[in-house]
């Protein structure tokens, strides 16, 4: 595993991921990798998943061949230094921010968006010009297998390793040295990263999870909303890291909402839900039974059917949950939607303040002032309003937790920063001394008093032109008033050569 | 619960209570901190002078004067970086609302430094203040007087449950350290970096550190020596050079080495006359366990000037090494003191691999008329920041933001990156409940066959 890392980190220091030119062609490199290999690609999320090809096309690769064109087209703007705003002192310095390469990056992947979630970051990894580790979630061993196969066919060998395996390799792997560290996957082993990371002084970016509350307002359109929910809640079996985990609303609505979650269900899946080829499975046993402990004791208004042998869990709802119970205290992660009745929007927002900030927030109402105020009220990785899921789609918003959820962002411009040191680089001349002899001892009262002339005075730029204008006006007058009989034979002289110029 | 813990849940209840949220109070706060560092500046200044030899003019230039500029360029800057920021939208989302909302972290910890014990625990208090955190102030115990001192005056001119200060040493460092903060900003050396990310990692909290490391200063053969050494002196024997941005050695031709040492003992005695002892700028060292550690330094070492100490009064002389062995111990960790060793370089190429053989320092210099050389050093190394020609000063510049790389750090500070740092930038996405036609695509069941794209 060392000498992994070390062949890697030699492959960084020979230079060549620093022009672009290079990162570009293995950015294209990648996106060849797609399209040739797709048949594949969806074959392996499928057999992970039980995932159709469309879901695993419109789920996952789609994302990945957007993100790799956004990234080519903006990497010559989004790696070029970006100068300063500089002050009185510095006025005639050039000051600008560098991005540069940090070295190199691991990426640990997760099982339930197997591909995308370790291709988005590898993207802005590369464009940023650092060398890549990549370790795929062993839990979708198809994907994983694939990607070791792949990736080394594609990319150059040397810069971007893929290294697989199971608790042991990943724990021997992050005893070596990184620059970053992106990890995804559940919180529990997030600690566990950060704790490894800190040995080497890595910074880290981890996406967590947390159960991303979904408050239902009773002035709002419920069969676009509960379609939505149900989309969002269902997709991949509910293993989403920014899947609603579960609806608070007024107890009022609960059964409308059952009803209609109900029939966009059935809209989505058909009647026999374990028959559409739309409809995924639980990932393995483990999280299989893991899921079916949660229902204990609870009221199952629809759903609630099983099959250990497939895997196979049904779109649930249970309704009337005590906040206190099972399905209450982890992230579900499955396809099980409970519904905590509350009084109003204010309960909702104290319910959700009372627990740990969770990766996506989603609340659903015409009024957009209650929306405004549930947003200020809370706080969460991200939000998307009258709709699940969809902030994470907009590459211009950074995809990341808060507290428990996580730290860090990226996609997009947001990946090639994290990626990145940005660092800022100050341009002087060895001239204009006379600029610096107030900083120089021996100190005297006379020069405290000048820095804070010059330090503290609120020179914005507009009074300033005005200040230089208003000289120069002056100046001008002077000097026009000296010179009058000089100004008027001159401009009489320019005004003949024009002319003459002017006549053919 | 000790008495750090209920310090610790009284600001998070006081965070709890919503006060910090409106931005007048922030901004009163702020004007707060502004009044105490004007109405206190004597205080102030005894404090610095007891524990590192300031005076009135250096603890105003190297300390004061940044956070009145920190405060009144937040103060200016607070509504247009606390409103939501628009992002670019693509043609799925035209209709929807997309912005990154700012908002508070919740309780925050800095930990202060000793060196500069007032602008190293202020400066980032400022940013967290105006990104509406509650924030626990840990000064730094070396430097006793200003730590008691903050201890002594925050509490009346700020609110006093949201920023309290904790004193102490160790012992009750690693106290505060196992409560749960919602981000540690942390000013000090790699190794107690190490151990604050570590207890960080149990609470997953985020952190910035502000760390150390060597930080090299390439003097180019054809550059005007006189103003060059005349600025790295400046900038390195500042506060007895315990200055985490100090230039820590210097690399260049064999052929300049009399003369870089001939010029920077003419700066020295211009700045602190024959016997810096007796001048009122020249610092001392922060404690004997530092005196003895610098002037370990020294042994074996060929002394051009200076190399004198006393440690009744922590006072080393400014000293300067030449042809310096990389081997030897002064050049194997920061020196952090006012000990400038010269190491010799045949050429740019050989200083750039010098440098990268090593880890990432906080800041790098270089000192070149030629912009290519300029170019080529940044190029071909990293480090926190660069200044060119100069020393320190790309750290007094609001728009550039302060911190490291590697073990020099991580995360950074200053004008809008405190802001940032100490903000939780959200993702927020509002959609109309209409429009739902055009997303009918989205819903399974899926098309029979894979369509062809």
């Amino acid at each position: 595993m060392e000498r992994e890392v070390q062949r890697v980190r030699a492959a960084f220091g020979s230079g060549r991921s620093r022009p672009l030119t290079f990162r570009r062609r293995q950015l294209e490199a990648l996106r060849v990798m797609v399209q040739e290999r797709e048949k594949d690609i969806l074959a392996a999320i499928g057999a992970d998943l039980s995932k159709s090809e469309f879901n695993a096309y419109s789920q996952e690769v789609i994302t990945v061949l957007g993100e790799i064109d956004l990234m080519l087209e903006k990497l010559p703007e989004w790696a070029a230094a970006k100068p300063a705003q500089r002050n009185l002192l510095t006025m005639l310095d050039e000051a600008y921010i560098q991005p540069e390469p940090l070295g190199v990056v691991l990426i640990i992947g997760a099982w339930n968006y197997p591909f995308a979630l370790i291709i988005q970051p590898l993207i802005g990894a590369i464009a940023a010009g650092n060398a890549v580790i990549i370790k795929p979630s062993e839990v979708s061993e198809n994907t994983a297998k694939l990607l070791a196969k792949l990736l080394p066919q594609y990319l150059d060998q040397d810069l971007y390793a893929v290294v697989t395996g199971g608790v042991e390799e990943t724990t021997e792997l992050l005893k070596q040295r990184f620059d970053h560290i992106l990890y995804t996957g559940n919180t529990t082993v997030g600690k566990i990263v950060m704790q490894a990371a800190a040995k080497h002084l890595t910074p880290v970016t981890l996406e967590l999870g947390g159960k991303s509350p979904c408050y239902v307002d009773r002035d709002c359109d419920l069969d676009v909303a509960c379609r939505r929910i149900a989309w969002g809640k269902f997709m991949n079996c509910g293993q989403t890291c920014i899947a609603p985990d579960y609806v608070l609303c007024e107890p009022s609505l609960q059964d409308l909402i059952v009803q209609k979650v109900q029939e966009a269900v059935k809209g989505f899946y058909g009647e026999n839900v374990k028959e559409s080829p739309d409809y995924e499975r639980i990932v393995n046993l483990r999280h299989f039974k893991r899921i079916q402990s949660l229902l204990e004791g609870q009221k199952i208004a629809f759903g609630g059917e099983m099959d250990e042998a497939t895997r196979y869990i049904a779109p649930t709802i249970l309704t009337d949950v005590d906040p206190g119970t099972k399905v209450m205290q982890e992230e579900i992660f499955g396809p099980i939607l409970p519904i905590v009745p509350v009084k109003n929007a204010d309960e909702a927002i104290q319910f959700i303040n009372e627990r740990e900030k969770p990766l996506a927030f989603y609340v659903f109402s015409h009024n957009s002032k209650l929306i405004k105020r549930m947003i200020d009220g809370t706080s969460s990785g991200g939000v998307t309003g009258n709709d699940v899921i969809m902030h994470f789609t907009l590459s211009s918003l950074p995809f990341g937790g808060v507290g428990s959820s996580g730290m860090g962002a990226y996609h997009g411009k947001h990946s090639f920063d994290t990626f990145s040191h940005q660092r800022p680089c100050l341009l002087k001349t060895l001239k204009r001394e006379g600029v610096n002899q107030l900083r120089y001892p021996p100190n005297s009262q006379s020069k405290v008093d000048w820095a804070k002339f010059f330090m503290l005075k609120r020179f914005n730029k507009e009074r300033l032109c005005l200040l230089l204008l208003t000289l120069l006006g002056v100046l001008a007058a002077v000097l026009i008033k000296r010179y009058q009989a000089v100004l008027r034979t001159k401009a009489l002289l320019i005004f003949l050569a024009v002319h003459r110029r002017a006549i053919p | 619960m000790s008495a750090i813990s209920e310090v610790v849940q009284r600001a998070r209840a006081a965070f709890n209570s919503g006060r910090t949220r409106p931005l007048q109070f922030r901004v009163q706060q702020l004007e707060g901190l502004r009044r105490l560092i004007r109405e206190r500046e004597k205080d102030l200044v005894g404090a610095l002078a007891a524990d590192l030899h300031k005076n009135e003019w250096t603890a105003y230039y190297e300390e004061i004067v940044y956070v009145l500029e920190e405060i009144d360029y937040m103060i200016r800057k607070l509504p247009e970086w606390a409103a939501d920021e628009p992002v670019e939208k693509t043609p799925h989302t035209q209709q929807d609302e997309a912005y990154i909302h700012s908002e508070p972290l919740g309780v925050v910890l800095i930990i202060g430094s000793w060196n500069y014990p007032f602008n190293l625990t202020i400066q980032p208090m400022v940013g967290a203040i105006a990104a509406g955190n509650a924030v626990v102030l840990k000064p730094s115990e070396l430097s006793e007087n200003t730590a008691s001192l903050l201890a002594t005056i925050l509490p009346q001119y700020l609110d006093q449950d949201l920023y309290p200060v904790i004193n102490g040493g160790v012992a009750e460092t690693t106290e505060v350290l196992k409560e749960r903060f919602d981000h540690i900003l942390f000013t000090g050396s790699t190794g107690v970096g190490r151990v604050v990310m570590m207890a960080a990692a149990k609470h997953l909290t985020p952190v910035t550190l502000e760390l150390g490391g060597k930080n090299p200063c390439y003097v180019d053969k054809d550059c005007d020596l006189d103003i060059a050494c005349r600025r790295i002196a400046w900038g390195k024997f500042m506060n007895s050079g315990q200055t985490c941005v100090a230039p820590d050695y210097i690399l260049c031709d064999p052929s300049i080495q009399s003369q870089v040492v001939e010029k920077l003992k003419k700066s020295l005695k211009e700045f602190y006359g024959e016997d810096a002892k007796k001048s009122r700028d020249y610092g001392r060292i922060i404690n004997s366990r530092h005196f003895q550690r610098v002037m370990g330094l020294l042994e074996g070492q060929k002394v051009a000037y200076g190399g004198t100490g006393d440690a009744t009064t922590r006072y080393i002389a400014p000293t300067i090494l030449t042809d310096v062995d990389p081997q030897s111990p002064v050049m194997q960790e920061e020196v952090f003191g006012p000990v400038l060793p010269i190491m010799c370089v045949r050429s740019l190429e050989e200083a750039i691999q010098f440098i990268t053989q090593r880890e990432k320092p906080l800041a790098l210099y270089v000192f070149s008329p030629n912009d290519k050389v300029i170019k080529k050093m940044i190029a071909e190394t990293s480090s926190g920041g660069v200044t060119a020609n100069d020393v320190v000063v790309h750290i007094t510049v609001h728009s550039l933001p302060y911190g490291g790389v590697g073990d020099s750090g991580m995360g950074s500070y200053h004008g809008r990156k405190s802001f940032e740092t100490f903000s939780h930038r959200r993702s927020c996405l509002v959609r109309p409940l209409l429009n739902e036609e055009t997303l009918k695509a989205r819903y399974p069941p899926s098309p029979a066959k894979m369509p062809r794209h």
